[in-house]
């Protein structure tokens, strides 16, 4: 089959891939590559809202929220970054709405905005309202906008086009391998940039948030053509997934006034985080959970607390906090105005536990949320492949799959978003930029070949292995050994749990032999994506001996600044993981303490 | 519970036609149609396909006929269905494999309607101003995710696939009531055409269909009577 041939081929079509479509597209030849249909893109799941200071209630300014991401990180990201994002922030949400997103609005007209963990006036160290937000469903009307901007612009879709592979020629970037899903056929894209947004793989643990397609496609496929991923130790659980299922409720609910309560009725954070507690980075409540969950306060005893929203709750200990509307009276709510703000969480409760938030409390459990490591990139989005940051000709990352690092040890909420916007649109840019000067790099004879032996490994071998039994006892383990909390001797158990997967994935039985949507095949190859990132995940936690962010070890409890301020970059080969490490860039913001 | 699940099967490349065939499962009363599908797929036959990704109602990749309605498979729980359930794909659109159809009639209606914002002033350089009552006013379509639960529920687009359907309908109704949009002129007259709008004979089906809640019927009424009046309110 003749190769197709783009300017810039983007991989992914969430809020980071259409983004750079959008940018990328105004000045080069452009194609999105999704293996879904774009708005079923898991940016799409996205709650509470988008990280701006626009000041639009209350007194706010982006250096606040570059120092606010900076503590969050752990001082592990780099803090050049965070400035340019915390400063691209306000431009590009009035970007958003220019295009039309249907922001909620504040009285006198402006987006309106909520208080989000982490996010503090500097000043008085109380939450700040800086997460722009469309009632509990902000990541749904940014994507629903973008796609309508990209039809608008006409970018040229591969909708259900899987992509499988990376083409590097003379070490640039020349191309990617896609199989479309209705014939089975691999197709092959002859690019000079390559933009991958391709999202996270929190489907690696048992409890998650994550969509079914959440399966680390990017970083497995970079990792296999020799990139390294960096600081893949660090994974966020978000502290309030429903109970068993995982599914999501935003913190948008504990920016509202909800509270978190263990089984003796009491309201535990405020011992944890004494200044903003509730509303405490989401690493620090995870840990605060388990803790909870240790000692024997999980309600029942079981592995779940609960989060109260309903509005008497709120009232009371808004009325003990002392909070205050901006206009100094004391903070109150009806359950009409907190049906309007979260009518989905609301829904997702009725029909999943037949419980009404407004009558009764959530039952929740912290949930495998997001990648903070990824592919490495720098900020306008240049994939960097070594600890000199050496940047890979064409290639670019953006979103969930890149670490650049702006999100370090620990993301803040509505910085998921941010980093979406802002990054996926300097990568377009710069990706299209790119490709307007450089020419098409050969492609090799047998592009296709490496994948088509991935996948021939999969569909001949004569063995009887369930994916489904060798993807759950993957979950299994890394939600025991390498989640919240992690011990030596539990990710050691882990890795070889995971090495073992990996030689019972080589005798699996895929039941599926045909071509057309053999969803079989691919969800199989998934796994392996997956279990590749498990065993990096591990390698790098295992070696990484101090806690900081959402890596917290019990036998190391202490961050250690002076060996551990570094990142991890992780390459994995026949023989197994190698680990180098590059410095963290700090401009200003000396590490201190961590406290909420 | 004991599951006895029936699923409508069809793969092109072995099935002259169409089949049933049905598997009978162990499951939990809180569990998702999606889980049973998945735990098929996953242990009994792995050629059963389908799509899905969020599980949660949210990405809107499974919308199927449940039990003779569009549901979508991660939000409709076993308890409430019984212990005899029937699966098949929605109806109107081409059967490619199992549960899967050819979305791309539905997303060419969609494409149709001038889904997106159309404003060609000068931007201001903050955010442009919206009330909260004119921001209320096109809240409701906002919600939704194109699972296309509606428009293949409904009588007149089974009838003729022409007709652009509710979905679309309600996308274009999403931007005609927003107050900064000044494309609704323009998306009026496309649905005042022989396969817009005057297809919608108010059935209700869509607006029982939609997982989002959206008051769909509603939202076309809303459209047709803005191209009769030339008025939006």
């Amino acid at each position: 089959m003749k190769p197709h041939q783009f300017d810039v081929i983007v991989v992914g079509a969430g809020g980071a891939g259409l983004m750079a479509a959008l940018y990328a597209s105004r000045t080069a030849h452009t194609a999105v590559l999704s293996k879904l249909y774009p708005t079923r893109s898991h940016t799409g799941a996205a709650q509470g809202g988008v990280g701006a200071a626009l000041g639009n209630i209350e007194e706010d300014h982006p250096d606040w929220h570059t120092y606010d991401t900076v503590k969050g990180s752990d001082y592990l990201g780099d803090q050049d970054a965070i400035e340019f994002m915390c400063s691209e922030a306000v431009p590009a949400v009035y970007e958003l709405e220019h295009m039309g997103l249907p922001f909620s609005r504040t009285k006198d007209g402006r987006i309106a905005q909520r208080p989000f963990g982490g996010h503090t006036n500097n000043q008085t160290g109380k939450p700040v309202r800086r997460a722009c937000y469309a009632a509990d469903r902000t990541g749904h009307m940014i994507l629903q906008t973008l796609y309508q901007q990209c039809l608008k612009n006409r970018v040229n879709f591969f909708d259900e086009f899987h992509v499988v592979d990376l083409i590097l020629s003379n070490g640039a970037a020349a191309g990617v391998v896609a199989l479309q899903l209705s014939t089975g056929e691999l197709h092959t894209f002859h690019a000079k940039s390559v933009i991958f947004a391709t999202g996270g793989h929190g489907r690696i643990w048992e409890i998650t948030s994550n969509a079914y397609a959440y399966t680390g496609d990017g970083v497995a496929i970079t990792l296999r053509r020799g990139i390294p991923a960096e600081d893949m130790e660090f994974f966020q659980f978000h502290p309030t997934g429903i109970y068993k299922l995982g599914i999501l409720i935003t913190e948008g609910v504990r920016g509202e006034g909800g509270v978190l309560i263990n089984q003796d009725g009491e309201r535990f954070m405020t011992r944890y985080a004494p200044n903003v507690k509730d509303l405490a980075s989401r690493d620090v409540i995870s840990r605060a959970m388990y803790l909870e969950m240790r000692e024997g306060r999980g309600i029942n005893n079981q592995r779940y607390l609960l989060l109260d929203v309903r509005p008497e709750t709120v009232n009371k200990y808004a009325a003990l906090d002392g909070r205050k509307f901006p206009d100094g009276s004391p903070y109150r709510v009806t359950a009409e105005e907190i049906l309007g703000k979260l009518p989905d969480i609301i829904d997702f409760c009725r029909t999943y536990l037949g419980v009404d938030p407004i009558a009764q409390p959530m039952p929740v459990q912290p949930t495998a949320h997001y990648a903070m490591g990824g592919i490495p990139t720098n900020k306008f989005g240049e994939v960097v492949v070594d600890e000199s940051n050496t940047v890979l000709p064409g290639l670019y990352a953006a979103g969930e799959v890149a670490c650049v690092s702006v999100h370090g040890a620990n993301r803040l909420g509505t910085n998921s978003l941010l980093d979406l916007i802002v990054f996926g649109k300097f990568a377009g840019l710069r990706a299209a930029e790119y490709a307007n000067q450089a020419t098409f790099q050969p492609l090799p004879a047998d592009a296709t070949d490496f994948i088509r032996t991935q996948f021939d490994a999969l569909l001949n071998n004569t063995g009887t292995e369930k994916a489904t039994d060798i993807g759950n006892d993957m979950k299994s383990v890394m939600m025991d050994h390498v989640s919240v909390f992690r011990t030596e001797s539990g990710m050691q158990e882990a890795l070889e749990k995971v090495r073992e997967l990996k030689e019972r994935l080589k005798h699996v039985q895929v039941g599926d032999r045909g071509k057309i949507f053999n969803t079989d095949l691919l969800n199989t190859w998934e796994l392996g994506n997956l279990l590749d990132l498990a065993e990096v995940t591990t390698v790098s936690a295992l070696a990484r001996q101090e806690s900081r962010g959402a890596h917290a070890r019990e036998d190391f409890s202490k961050r250690d600044d002076a060996n551990w301020m570094k990142h991890t970059l992780a390459w994995l080969g026949e023989s197994g993981v190698e680990l180098r490490y590059k410095p963290v860039v700090k401009t200003q913001y000396e590490p201190k303490e961590r406290v909420y | 519970m004991q599951v006895k699940l029936k699923v409508f099967r069809y793969n092109p490349e072995t099935d002259k036609k169409p089949h049933y065939e049905t598997y009978t499962v162990d499951a939990q009363p809180t569990d998702r149609v999606l889980d049973v599908l998945e735990y098929i797929k996953g242990y009994m036959d792995g050629t059963l396909s389908f799509r899905r990704s969020c599980a949660h109602g949210v990405c809107g990749s499974d919308a199927m006929r449940i039990n003779g309605r569009n549901r979508l498979a991660c939000k409709v729980l076993v308890k409430e269905l019984g212990s005899r359930i029937t699966v098949e794909p929605i109806l109107g659109l081409r059967v490619i494999k199992d549960m899967i159809v050819d979305m791309e009639p539905f997303f060419d209606h969609y494409r149709s309607v001038m889904p997106y914002f159309v404003n060609d002033e000068p931007v201001p350089g903050r955010e442009r101003l919206q009330s909260i009552e004119e921001r209320e006013r096109f809240d409701d379509t906002t919600k939704c995710i194109l699972c296309a639960a509606c428009t293949t529920s409904c009588p007149s687009f089974w009838v003729n696939q022409q007709y652009v359907g509710p979905a679309a309908i309600v996308n274009a109704h999403r931007f005609i009531f927003d107050s900064r949009d000044r494309g609704g002129a323009e998306r009026l007259r496309i649905l005042n055409d022989q396969f817009g709008v005057y297809r919608c004979h108010t059935i209700f089906n869509c607006t029982l269909a939609c997982p989002r809640d959206i008051q769909v019927t509603q939202a076309i009424g809303e459209v047709k009577k803005a191209i009769a009046t030339g008025k939006l309110d």
